[in-house]
């Protein structure tokens, strides 16, 4: 341990120098700050997408380093969402309930102030009771530890029954993409205590700010996310550079060697799954007051997935690869079904690109996959002249997908 | 002159017809019963209509259907009945009830029309139901039988039990026998013919059955002062506070029976409280502290006392007036032993029912399970045998449906463009399973979780391509008219014919897929690459011809699979997504590499499934998720499935 943990790691400073920088330059350029070159709308986006980075992050930790491909990552984005969305709406329903019993000649009681806003938000589903799972929602603090407790919950139960029984590989993939879809099937129906279908709205009101106008809350987010996502690749770049580091890319290579030299692979499986499940609840949680409004179809397995597109363009096994493919990806995507990308005339037909992006996003993902397995990330490997060890066309490890970067930096 | 003549010959004419009705046995046997018809009510009227009902003239139906419907006339100089048709002013041409034709004109003064009132009608009717029933046409027969099952009425009884003897098909003869019985059970006032009746119905699972008994049964919910009176009816006694009568509904109930005073609603207090608000207080009580329930019932009261409003029930009243009250269910039948017995024959009638209901619902879940085997066998194949995750298979299953549904927009003939779609579905899907497995699959073998990733960006692709080319509402695929309808047992199990060809088709499949692996070239090269590729090369077989092959063929399946689930679901491009988790757990669950296991698999699956909605019939959702957790713990215990493969076939 002679060089200190940025030396080892040069690309942690440079990434967070890259981020401070560009939170710097959008704050600068956000309405709030008075030049509106970059309006609200598109600061929300930012925002959401340094979530996203985020939890591509989580993801890259998962996959690219412990090798669970887990279809269900975007599940525990969404119960973050979930949990921060329940106290957002329940005290602003609060404050909106308070002010207008206020008018009437008798104060009321709590009980009444309760059953009202039940019945608002309820009532979409025919309902005025509160379900046992909002019982914290008045609390902010019960309900921000819910944030990180319930998905993490979630996940070292469904962890521990998977790993112990030793599913590995595709059937580990399905099985979790079967947790994301009882979740999300749950969640649809009305008697969940969510509202069902409805889901939850008007989260980008934030109670007690009221007066603050939405430029300001949005930059606030925008910074907030930005933190999460410094603070966040911190501490995945620390797991992964040390000891642990090096276990948790044993078992992705071969779990079985790993076992024999005497770990438990199965713990730390465990608390991989786990703690990406933390970090993908709070980049949910940052994520969902930015974009207003949560329902079941964003738990829906198809996100799960597209969480590893995103991963797998932007490059496994690099922490940076995971934030740069969510960026670019989730940007791009929000251009392309935005409408804000010209329609291509070629004569016989136009190219609508909101209707054909997914037909190029999912033909660009299969040539990544055959062609560029290291992704966008690899590109990097090119400036600092880092290439693959010449092997003759042979296998490349004993899982040949995987990268080896001992053998590399030969 | 001729004028005169006329008038003459009208007036003999006149005569004549006059002679003619009054000769008729009809017109006989209507004067005879005369006083009768002409002050015709409900308690009365019944002699004078069952002589026209037994008198056996042709005539007689004629003559209760046109008093029915208000159309007999009678003559008020001699009482004669005729039926009448306006002429020019106010003349009304007579004619005569025993079809004599016409008889002569009257003046409207001179006639009085006949109007039974509704209680006289419907006897009339019942009257008239005898006839239909003994009609000589048969399609009557019948229709007056469903007349009568739509709207019974106590009237029918007779005139059905009358219509038994001469019935000459046998068919409608037993019906009418069971819908006597079921008209006894409602309308007779013999108790032991009810009784006889209730049971002979025991372990009936008809429905009308279940209809007739069930009001026999029905409750009121009483309260009385003091004990129950004696010689009631009583279903069960209730005590309040108890489980489903809580004490708010005991003492609602003696309110609406105005035994005791209503008490005040809290919004009721609260607009009370509203109202009397003096200088910032209500009752004494400062207006801020009204944010406790206990304050506004001491500012109440304070009102109360005052006698500004009126007082209401405390706690101790009414815990007084519900300990003097008794609570029972009436049942509305009075007589005890007709609803023992109604009791213990809907008790058998609801076991077998239940019975029949879980064969039904067999019959459900292996239909279920037969759909789940058909999405999941190209899956079985793909996967189970060759190792290979393909997500696009879902959308292999929508290639075949959409493939069916263009097919029927070129044939019309819904039967010939099924039998075409089934081969070019095949075809369809087995070419671009090759296409796929040449282009991307074959590069990613060593790499399972690539290939499910790449397999993934297909499946994106072809999704949003048939929404870009088919659009995005759902495409009808319509099955040929000899597969609609259903096979029905009884009321209560019965399978469409739809589902008998899914099951039908699933069966097929299983065998071909036997067949081809176990007895063809091409199977046991197949057999032989998946257990070790380098071996089979060796000894002469190409393995990628094989895999290209074996990918087809799961695939090819898989566009079959998607042209009988188009049949009976709509055609969308989201077909495919809705089937594939589930095909993958069928697969999953059976055990990989093992046609006995995917079969195995999707029974459980099936049956699983049917049995979670049986038991929370309002919610399909839930029953999904039930079963997908159910399905995540079943795979802690059997980890490779329900038939896991042993030895070398193993793999890793």
């Amino acid at each position: 341990m002679s060089r200190s943990f940025f030396a080892r790691n040069p690309s942690v400073l440079i990434f967070i120098a890259v981020l401070a920088l560009f939170t710097l330059a959008v704050t600068m350029a956000s309405e709030a700050a008075g030049s509106g070159a970059l309006s609200t709308s598109f600061v929300k986006t930012l925002g959401k997408t340094l979530c996203l980075c985020l939890v591509a992050l989580a993801m890259d930790l998962v996959w690219g380093y412990t090798g669970i491909l887990s279809l269900g990552h975007m599940a525990f984005f969404g119960l973050g969402g979930y949990m921060i969305g329940m106290w957002l709406m329940y005290a602003r329903t609060e404050s909106i309930v308070a002010a207008s019993m206020s008018n009437a000649a008798i104060p009321p009681t709590d009980q009444e102030i309760v059953d009202a806003i039940g019945t608002q938000i309820f009532g979409v589903v025919g309902s005025s009771e509160f379900p046992p799972v909002w019982a914290f929602a008045d609390s902010l603090w019960m309900q921000l530890a819910l944030v990180v407790l319930v998905p993490g919950a979630l996940a070292l139960a469904f962890g521990w029954l998977a790993f112990r029984s030793r599913v590995t590989g595709v059937y580990l993939s399905i099985l979790t993409q079967a947790m994301t879809l009882a979740l999300a099937l749950y969640l649809f129906q009305n008697d969940s205590g969510l509202r069902g279908n409805n889901g939850l709205s008007g989260l980008q009101n934030i109670p007690g700010l009221t007066g603050v106008p939405q430029a300001d809350v949005s930059l606030w987010f925008f910074w907030a996310s930005a933190f999460a996502l410094g603070a966040g690749y911190l501490l995945c770049a620390w797991v992964v550079s040390g000891k642990f580091g090096s276990v948790i890319r044993g078992i992705r290579d071969d779990e079985a060697r790993v076992r024999f030299l005497g770990y438990s692979v199965e713990g730390y499986k465990l608390f991989v799954f786990t703690f990406t499940a933390v970090i993908a609840g709070i980049a949910g949680a940052l994520y969902y007051p930015q974009a207003g409004i949560i329902n079941p179809a964003e738990i829906a397995p198809i996100a799960s997935i597209y969480l590893a597109v995103w991963v797998a363009i932007g490059g496994r096994g690099r922490l940076y690869g995971a934030v740069i493919g969510a960026a670019i990806v989730s940007l791009l995507s929000t251009m392309f079904t935005g409408g804000q990308v010209p329609n291509l005339p070629l004569g016989f037909y136009t190219i609508h690109w909101v209707d054909w992006w997914q037909v190029l996003l999912g033909l660009s993902f299969v040539l990544v996959t055959l062609f560029a397995p290291k992704g966008i990330g690899g590109l990097f490997d090119l400036v600092t002249g880092r290439r693959s060890p010449e092997r003759h066309g042979a296998d490349l490890g004993p899982d040949s997908g995987s990268f080896q970067e001992k053998e590399a930096e030969e | 002159m001729t004028k005169y003549l006329l008038a003459a010959l009208a007036a003999l004419m006149l005569c004549v017809g006059m002679a003619a009705a009054q000769d008729s046995p009809l017109q006989t046997l209507m004067q005879e019963h005369r006083a009768l018809i002409e002050k015709a009510s409900r308690k009365t009227i019944e002699p004078a209509i069952a002589a026209l009902r037994d008198s056996g003239l042709p005539e007689a139906q004629t003559v209760l259907e046109k008093w029915q419907a208000k159309e007999l006339w009678q003559r008020k100089e001699d009482g004669l009945f005729f039926f009448a048709e306006k002429l020019d002013g106010s003349a009304y041409q007579l004619i005569d009830i025993a079809g004599g034709g016409s008889v002569g004109e009257a003046e409207k003064s001179d006639l009085k029309q006949l109007k039974p009132n509704s209680g006289v009608r419907s006897l009339i009717g019942a009257a008239l139901v005898q006839f239909q029933l003994l009609s000589p046409d048969r399609r009557k027969r019948v229709e007056a039988l469903d007349a009568i099952q739509r709207d019974p009425a106590p009237e029918h009884l007779e005139a059905l039990a009358g219509a038994i003897e001469e019935e000459p098909d046998a068919e409608i003869r037993a019906r009418k026998e069971r819908l006597v019985q079921l008209l006894t059970i409602s309308f007779s006032d013999d108790e032991t013919k009810r009784i006889e009746a209730i049971n002979a119905f025991a372990g009936d699972t008809g429905v009308d059955a279940r209809a007739a008994l069930n009001p026999l049964l029905a409750t009121t919910r009483e309260a009385v002062a003091g004990d129950i009176p004696d010689g009631v009816n009583v279903a069960n006694t209730l005590k309040p506070g108890q489980e489903e009568f809580s004490k708010e509904a005991a003492y609602d109930l003696l309110v609406t029976k105005d035994l005791a005073p209503r008490r005040i609603s809290t919004a009721d207090k609260r607009a009370a409280l509203e109202a009397n608000i003096v200088d910032g207080r209500v009752g004494g009580v400062p207006l801020a502290q009204l944010n406790t329930d206990g304050a506004r019932e001491r500012a109440y009261a304070n009102l109360a006392e005052a006698g500004v409003v009126p007082p209401t029930a405390t706690e101790a009243e009414v815990q007084a007036a519900l300990d003097t009250h008794s609570f029972y269910d009436r049942y509305a039948e009075a007589s005890i032993a007709v609803t023992d017995a109604a009791r213990a024959t809907l008790t058998s009638i609801n076991t077998r029912v239940g019975l029949n209901q879980a064969a039904d619902l067999t019959l459900d879940a292996l239909s279920l399970a037969s759909i789940y085997f058909l999405a999941a066998i190209g899956l079985a194949i793909t996967f189970g045998v060759m190792g290979v995750i393909n997500m696009a298979h879902g959308e292999f299953i929508m290639m075949g449906a959409y493939t069916g549904y263009v097919v029927q927009q070129v044939i019309p003939d819904y039967t010939v463009s099924i039998l075409v779609a089934l081969p070019l579905a095949f075809a369809v899907t087995f070419a671009a399973g090759v296409a796929m497995e040449r282009l991307v699959i074959r590069w990613l073998y060593n790499r399972p979780l690539e290939t499910l990733l790449a397999t993934f960006g297909i499946s994106i692709a072809l999704q949003q391509l048939a929404k870009n080319i088919f659009g995005t509402q759902a495409r009808p695929l319509t099955s040929p008219s000899w597969l609609d309808g259903a096979l029905v047992f009884n009321d209560v199990v019965s399978i469409s014919y739809i589902r008998i060809a899914i099951f039908v088709l699933a069966l097929i499949f299983l065998g071909v897929f036997l067949f081809i692996m176990r007895r063809t070239r091409l199977g046991l090269e197949v057999r032989a690459v998946t257990q070790n590729p380098a071996m089979a090369a060796s000894m002469g077989i190409n393995p990628d011809r094989i895999n290209m092959l074996t990918f087809g063929l799961g695939s090819g399946i898989a566009g079959i699979a998607g042209v009988a689930i188009g049949l009976y679901a709509k055609v969308t491009s989201e077909l495919g997504s809705d089937y594939i988790v589930q095909s993958f757990m069928t697969v999953v669950v059976g055990g990989v590499g093992n046609i006995w296991g995917t079969l195995l698999g999707a029974t459980m699956i099936g049956f699983l499934q049917k049995g979670i909605e049986w038991m929370n019939p309002s919610n399909t959702l839930a029953a999904q998720t039930y079963m997908i957790i159910f399905i995540i713990i079943f795979i802690q215990f059997r980890p490779r499935g329900i038939i896991a493969l042993k030895g070398r076939a193993a793999g890793d």
